[in-house]
């Protein structure tokens, strides 16, 4: 169980502007903006669930991921994770997560992998009888059996990652940080991951906080979403529901040869070159049926799509919405 | 303490695989403890009595002081410590159970012991075959032998509590380079690493046993030697332990600190 109340966290920056003279008064007086990185944040994540943090970059997620893995000190607020307070109790509070920071690493960078992960064993006090288990539910899941005998430095970043994810695993904790853990990867690697995750989250009823800025991490991953930006939590709620919420629009893309067609005032023609059109339908005025219909009788139609709203289209309308 | 011992044996192991720079190292400390070694002859052919040492005191503490160059000396510093903090990789560090100031520590202490271990054999060796007086001997009692194994365990801890402090201190200054500079030549002047500290003025020499850099080279050295003897080798070891429990505890207290206020850099 995880809940954040009123959790606020201020930097404070020096600033100065370009120059020789402003360099030298900076010597004397300086001067500092406070950057409001998180502003009221609350919510709370029931145990066993999987999240989606999502917002823009600098809107505060790894701050959030910082003060929930006891990292960081908030200015105010409180932040209780089963029963505890990240950064009062940091030592008892991380034997029972996990985190995995996408851009950084934890395995040491000259020795074999398995050499990481027998110092983890070590350092969590992890049984020789569980971490054979979860080593070898973890080298079978994500298909590492091949490579934890090589050093770090010799890993793809996709098979780095993979084992960066098995690290943070070992000592099975209930609850999983993970800070942008598709970054970089390629598609096949994405989906190792993606499936694996939902695997831990399934079997082991792992409670998950995921940041992303991948919509497709999002879609393939997580039930609820939370939206931050400029440090404030706006939206709180189901993929589902968000979609429903702006999911009025379809984009029909029509492949079609004879007459060029022409807008009228139920459809509105985002593109058409050569036969090709991408028409965008408000639904609540014209139902798809009816459009395909009145598309089929104006030309005669070689291939027909209608699609939704992505979660990437969706997120940055969110964006445009909340204006942030 | 388990945790602690893999995190030893982990440190101890890279360090030993440096062989290639631990001959170059051998090389060196023989050249300079050599000439160092020439440089006090031919000051003392003015007349030994001149000199508070004896010339055969001088090439044990020289000596000693090669051998063990790899736990006393003052600019060695772990890189990995202060990038990780420069750079934010500390975030990990920082998210497992354990104490960040006693890791540290115990990585310290293995790095700077599986130098020495590797270094300090041939030196000791050689050293003891060379001709009067420049040779090395072995303590001219019991008591300065056993105390003084105590001694450099003790002064090993001081020097590396010492150093935890500048380790901190890159959570305050962002950047470590000016401390380190600043630390390593006042350790090194201080601790007797470039001149023994009897030789120095003698109005200054009560300050200077006083500070915390006299607890580290220079007590174990100076009662291996038999500079001192007897009631003044209990008191200097007594002076040792009080400095390491004060640094020990300002850097637990200072780490406690930096860690209430750390901003981990980057993403």
């Amino acid at each position: 169980m995880i809940e954040l109340k009123n959790v606020n966290k201020t930097f404070k920056i020096a600033k100065r502007n370009a120059g020789f003279s402003e360099a030298v008064k900076a010597l004397f007086k300086r001067e500092y903006t406070y950057v409001n990185a998180l502003q009221d944040v609350s919510f709370a994540i029931n145990d066993g669930e999987m999240v989606g943090y999502i917002g823009p970059n600098g809107a505060g997620k790894s701050s959030t991921i910082k003060i929930m893995s006891g990292i960081l000190t908030p200015d105010n607020g409180e932040c209780i994770i089963n029963g505890r307070t990240p950064w009062k109790d940091r030592i008892a509070h991380v034997k029972d997560i996990g985190v995995v920071f996408g851009q950084r690493s934890q395995l040491w960078w000259d020795v074999p992998v398995v050499d990481s992960f027998e110092l983890i064993r070590d350092i969590y006090k992890i049984e020789a009888y569980s971490y054979k288990k979860m080593l070898n539910e973890l080298t079978e899941l994500l298909d590492i059996g091949e490579i934890i005998r090589t050093p770090a430095r010799q890993l793809s970043l996709g098979q780095r990652m993979r084992c960066e994810i098995a690290a943070s695993l070992l000592h099975n904790p209930k609850i999983l940080f993970l800070d942008e853990p598709t970054i970089g990867l390629d598609a096949v690697s994405k989906i190792a991951v993606r499936d694996f995750i939902k695997t831990i989250n399934r079997e082991h009823g792992t409670t998950v906080i995921l940041t992303t800025h991948d919509m497709q991490d999002i879609e393939a991953l997580t039930e609820r979403i939370l939206l931050i930006g400029k440090g404030r939590i706006l939206l709180d709620g189901t993929l589902s529901e968000l979609k429903k919420r702006n999911s009025a629009y379809k984009t029909v893309t029509v492949d079609y040869v004879g007459k060029k067609l022409e807008e009228t005032d139920k459809i509105i023609i985002k593109k058409d070159l050569d036969g090709h059109a991408e028409i965008l339908i408000d639904t609540a005025v014209l139902s798809v049926s009816e459009a395909i219909s009145y598309i089929s009788s104006e030309v005669d139609v070689k291939d027909i799509s209608v699609m939704g709203e992505t979660a990437e289209e969706m997120v940055v309308s969110l964006y445009k919405e909340f204006k942030i | 303490m388990r945790k602690y011992i893999s995190f030893f044996k982990i440190r101890f192991i890279e360090g030993m695989q440096y062989r290639a720079a631990a001959w170059a190292g051998i090389a060196t400390q023989f050249a300079w403890g050599g000439m160092n070694l020439l440089m006090f002859w031919a000051f003392y052919q003015n007349g030994e009595n001149s000199f508070p040492m004896t010339f055969p005191e001088l090439s044990n503490y020289i000596w000693m002081q090669q051998a063990f160059l790899a736990m006393f000396m003052a600019w060695f510093f772990d890189n990995e410590i202060f990038d990780g903090i420069m750079s934010g990789n500390i975030a990990y560090e920082l998210c497992r159970p354990i104490d960040l100031y006693n890791m540290w520590f115990v990585k310290n202490m293995a790095i700077r012991l599986s130098r020495m271990i590797l270094r300090c054999m041939p030196i000791l060796i050689v050293a003891a075959l060379l001709p009067y007086p420049f040779n090395l001997t072995l303590p001219s009692n019991t008591l300065n032998g056993v105390s003084f194994l105590v001694s450099i365990f003790l002064g090993f801890l001081v020097l590396i509590a010492f150093s935890m402090l500048i380790y901190i201190s890159a959570f305050y200054t962002l950047s470590p380079k000016g401390i380190r500079i600043l630390s390593t030549s006042v350790i090194e002047f201080f601790a007797g690493a470039v001149i023994p500290l009897p030789f120095f003025p003698e109005t200054l020499q009560p300050i200077m046993y006083a500070l915390p850099f006299a607890s580290m080279q220079n007590t174990p050295f100076l009662i291996y030697t038999g500079y001192i003897t007897g009631f003044e080798v209990m008191r200097s070891m007594l002076l040792q332990v009080t400095w390491l429990i004060i640094l020990l505890t300002s850097g637990k207290l200072l780490m406690k600190h930096a860690l209430k206020k750390v901003v981990v850099q980057g993403g």
